[in-house]
């Protein structure tokens, strides 16, 4: 089972300035672990206290896993994980 | 043609246009959106206005962009080559942790905002400040240095970017 990756620009220093890299698992925290793996560091700017942190955007596929299950959320054989960072703000 | 200058925004006169008038569309709601342009370019080329997701407030007193409507412009510009170059919000109320007693909106970066700068390095903040939906806009752009301080960009708003010089090398392109 493996995914692509997409990984924002902060990150990439952890991917070797790469922005997209394979994964293998079937869920986003078996994806996430071996992520890890491959690329140390990159786990911690993910994931806080066991959720994703609230910092990023991850979608699986078309879905923001904040509404699919989180860190639980299937990854289908072939499927695409995008990274991007949350933008927001407030007076 | 490559010329980035740290701590200098050079913007087209129409795309201040389209963010104050998105500001001044959503006021008195934070509006938020994004200026994309090509990859390592710091050109911003086109405004994305951006749906203000934001729910913490029932009064639209912060802004976060839709994660959903994100993932689409992004798959966009990757297609296109491009990436976020500004990112822009409107400041429409007081802050919570005001730099001045006037009582106004400031057009200066909050501590959330400068939170989530962080978060992308080279992009600049543009930040339109506005009192009423008619009133004159106050525009500031910002990013972080390399500590993580915040710097103001010197915003130099041009007609066109042919004959702007940003930097060593910048030539014109000729037909």
């Amino acid at each position: 089972m493996s995914a692509t990756v997409s990984i924002p620009t902060i990150l990439r220093t952890h991917t070797g300035g790469e922005k997209q890299v394979k994964a293998d698992g079937s869920t986003l925290q078996e994806v996430i672990t071996d992520l890890e793996a491959n690329h140390p560091g990159i786990k911690d700017r993910l994931v806080t206290d066991g959720a994703l942190h609230r910092f990023v955007n991850v979608y699986v596929n078309d879905e923001d896993v904040r509404f699919a299950g989180g860190l639980d959320a299937q990854v289908p054989d072939g499927g695409t994980v995008t990274i991007l960072p949350a933008v927001a703000g407030g007076r | 043609m490559t010329s980035k200058l740290f701590g200098v925004l050079v913007i087209r006169a129409d795309l201040v246009e389209q963010m104050v008038a998105h500001a001044r569309r959503d006021h008195p709601r934070e509006a938020c959106g994004q200026l994309l342009g090509p990859e390592e370019s710091d050109r911003p080329e086109r405004y994305v206005p951006m749906t203000n997701a934001d729910d913490s407030d029932a009064q639209g007193s912060d802004y976060r962009f839709d994660s959903k409507e994100q993932l689409r412009v992004h798959r966009e510009a990757m297609e296109r080559d491009e990436e976020p170059v500004v990112v822009f919000h409107s400041h429409t109320r007081v802050p919570r942790r005001p730099l001045t007693d006037t009582g106004l909106p400031e057009a200066y970066p909050s501590v959330k905002d400068i939170e989530y700068m962080g978060l992308q390095p080279g992009v600049h903040f543009a930040i339109v400040a506005l009192t009423g939906p008619d009133a004159e806009p106050d525009l500031r752009s910002f990013l972080l240095d390399d500590a993580g301080e915040v710097v103001e960009d010197e915003i130099q708003v041009v007609e066109n970017y042919m004959f702007s010089h940003t930097g060593a090398g910048d030539v014109p392109d000729r037909d």
